[in-house]
């Protein structure tokens, strides 16, 4: 009798409630075709006021002037020069930044007594709009690269120490108790339970403290650079074009996307385990 | 003796916790500990896990005198409480020691066992609720555990689910013969389950009564043995309600 039901639930481990492929693919042509609505939708109009010289060429080029503007910087070769240092500044900031910020964090999270000496701190200084720091930093370092890095290092910091401490001290103290009955030791505990539980609070960390990297870049480059992304808006802004301007903030958009969208592709692997079926389905 | 609690007691502000409880487990015994809430049972349960350290009196198990999680003992909780990063199959390993190959054979086989054969490289989100304690059983029974604690394990779960896992249980403990102290507030699991059935009434809860089941298992659950033995149970419970 026993053994008998038990052979009966076997089939709900194969259960699968996946839609079919045809239905799901389907689903993902609607889907991007409604994202793309509203850029469409922008564009045309750009077309539109530019061709009809609603909005005269000084103050807005049409879509095509600010595609050959970066056509040419790309074929006289300056583009990847200037794009290559933009991006080096943010890996290096932000890498320094979130090194930093997962340590301490990790310190902060799991002891009692670091957390009453540095939190109140790093409190503190959270509420400093980050981008105060600018004339120190350049008083301190000049308007080199050290300044540069130290910024962004800085602005990512925040959010990626604030999600570790979080990821470290909400988790769930009941499967903490599976590894004491277990008879895990403390660094077991640490390495086996608590890191991998708090990983998908540092990967939000670590999205939201890039997206600030690529603001607090725009800043350094801004306040005095020979080079990059924001050098380019500063020369375009002072020559009076706004091709370049504008050129410059799509280089912005498409490599802030495109690293944001690394880090997702990392994240979804290693988090392949999370039940996001309330979000996506 | 595999368990002996002796004048355990552990009280809480609100009263809540336990009495001077004392009471032993043979070998191979299934003990299940019944009550209404608030009289300690988990309480209990938890002290000889080890998991509190703040009370009075001594827990010994296989003739240790307990200071923290005891490595014979083996814990189903009420939640499954399994890692949602690791496979089913890794969460039955989890906790073991040693060959990792002999591990997963042998989790593999204890899964058969569950009836969760196929399943084994499943995340946590894609199991049902009965998948998931079924999981958090075949993780106690693999590390072999000398004593193993369950605290009601199958009251999250549905009528059917609840006594296809109460079979189960019964299939495990024929082969591995384990000493098992099971909390519930199922009085017919207890009586389909158990050996002995100690019964704590009061706040905080004391043992007010035990009971016998001589009847070889597998039972039938509406047989008149245990229907009578309900009806003593039922009646002792309602003692302390007019006494309180």
């Amino acid at each position: 009798m026993a053994k008998k039901m038990v052979e009966l639930s076997q089939s709900i481990a194969y259960e699968d409630e996946t839609p079919t492929k045809k239905k799901k693919s389907n689903r993902k042509v609607t889907q991007i075709a409604l994202s793309l609505l509203l850029p469409v939708l922008l564009l045309a109009l750009w077309i539109f006021v530019t061709a009809t010289g609603r909005v005269s060429s000084y103050q807005l080029p049409s879509p095509l002037a600010v595609i050959e503007t970066i056509q040419g910087l790309a074929v006289d070769g300056t583009l990847w020069g200037h794009l290559g240092i933009t991006v080096y500044r943010v890996f290096v900031g932000s890498f320094i930044g979130t090194v930093l910020a997962v340590v301490l964090g990790s310190i902060v999270g799991f002891y009692r007594k670091a957390e009453r000496i540095f939190d109140p701190m790093i409190q503190a200084f959270k509420s400093i709009p980050s981008l105060a720091w600018v004339p120190l930093f350049i008083l301190w370092m000049g308007i080199g690269e050290p300044s540069k890095i130290s910024l962004i290092a800085v602005g990512v910091f925040f959010p990626v120490y604030l999600n570790v401490v979080s990821g470290i001290l909400n988790v769930d103290r009941k499967l903490i108790e599976v590894g004491k009955v277990a008879g895990f030791s403390h660094y077991e505990l640490v390495r086996r339970i608590i890191l991998p539980a708090s990983l998908p609070s540092f990967f939000t960390g670590l999205r939201s403290g890039l997206g600030l990297g690529w603001m607090f870049v725009v800043a350094a480059e801004l306040m005095g650079a020979s080079k990059g992304l924001g050098y380019l808006l500063v020369i375009g802004q002072n020559s009076s074009a706004p091709d370049l301007i504008i050129g410059s903030i799509i280089l912005f958009a498409i490599v802030g996307k495109l690293t944001d969208w690394l880090i997702k592709l990392v994240e979804d692997r290693v988090l392949k385990w999370r039940d996001n079926s309330v979000i996506g389905g | 003796m595999v368990l002996e609690v002796k004048r355990l007691s552990r009280i809480f502000d609100n009263q809540n916790g336990v009495k001077n409880v004392s009471f032993y487990a043979n070998e191979g015994e299934t003990i299940g500990l019944i009550g209404k809430s608030g009289s300690g049972k988990s309480t209990i349960l938890r002290t000889i896990a080890g998991l509190d350290k703040d009370y009075n009196g001594d827990i010994v198990i296989a003739g240790d005198k307990i200071n923290g999680p005891h490595p014979e003992v083996g814990v189903v909780f009420q939640e499954a409480r399994l890692f949602p990063w690791l496979t089913v199959l890794e969460n039955v390993t989890f906790t073991l020691k040693g060959d990792p190959k002999g591990n997963n054979e042998l989790a593999k086989k204890l899964l058969k066992q569950v009836g969760l054969s196929g399943a084994e490289n499943l995340y946590v989100k894609e199991l049902s609720g009965g998948m998931a304690q079924r999981v958090s059983i075949a993780r106690a029974v693999a590390a072999k555990p000398g004593l193993l604690l369950m605290d009601e394990p199958f009251s999250a779960l549905d009528a059917f689910t609840k006594m296809q896992l109460q079979d189960l249980m019964l299939d495990i403990w024929q082969e591995e013969k384990v000493t098992t102290v099971i909390v519930t507030h199922d009085i017919d699991e207890a009586l389909y389950l158990c050996d002995r059935i100690i019964l704590l009434s009061g706040k905080p809860g004391e043992v007010e009564r035990e009971f016998v089941i001589d009847e070889p298992r597998p039972r039938d659950r509406a047989s008149e043995e245990l229907a009578s033995m309900k009806k003593k149970i039922l009646q002792t419970l309602q003692i302390e309600a007019v006494r309180v």
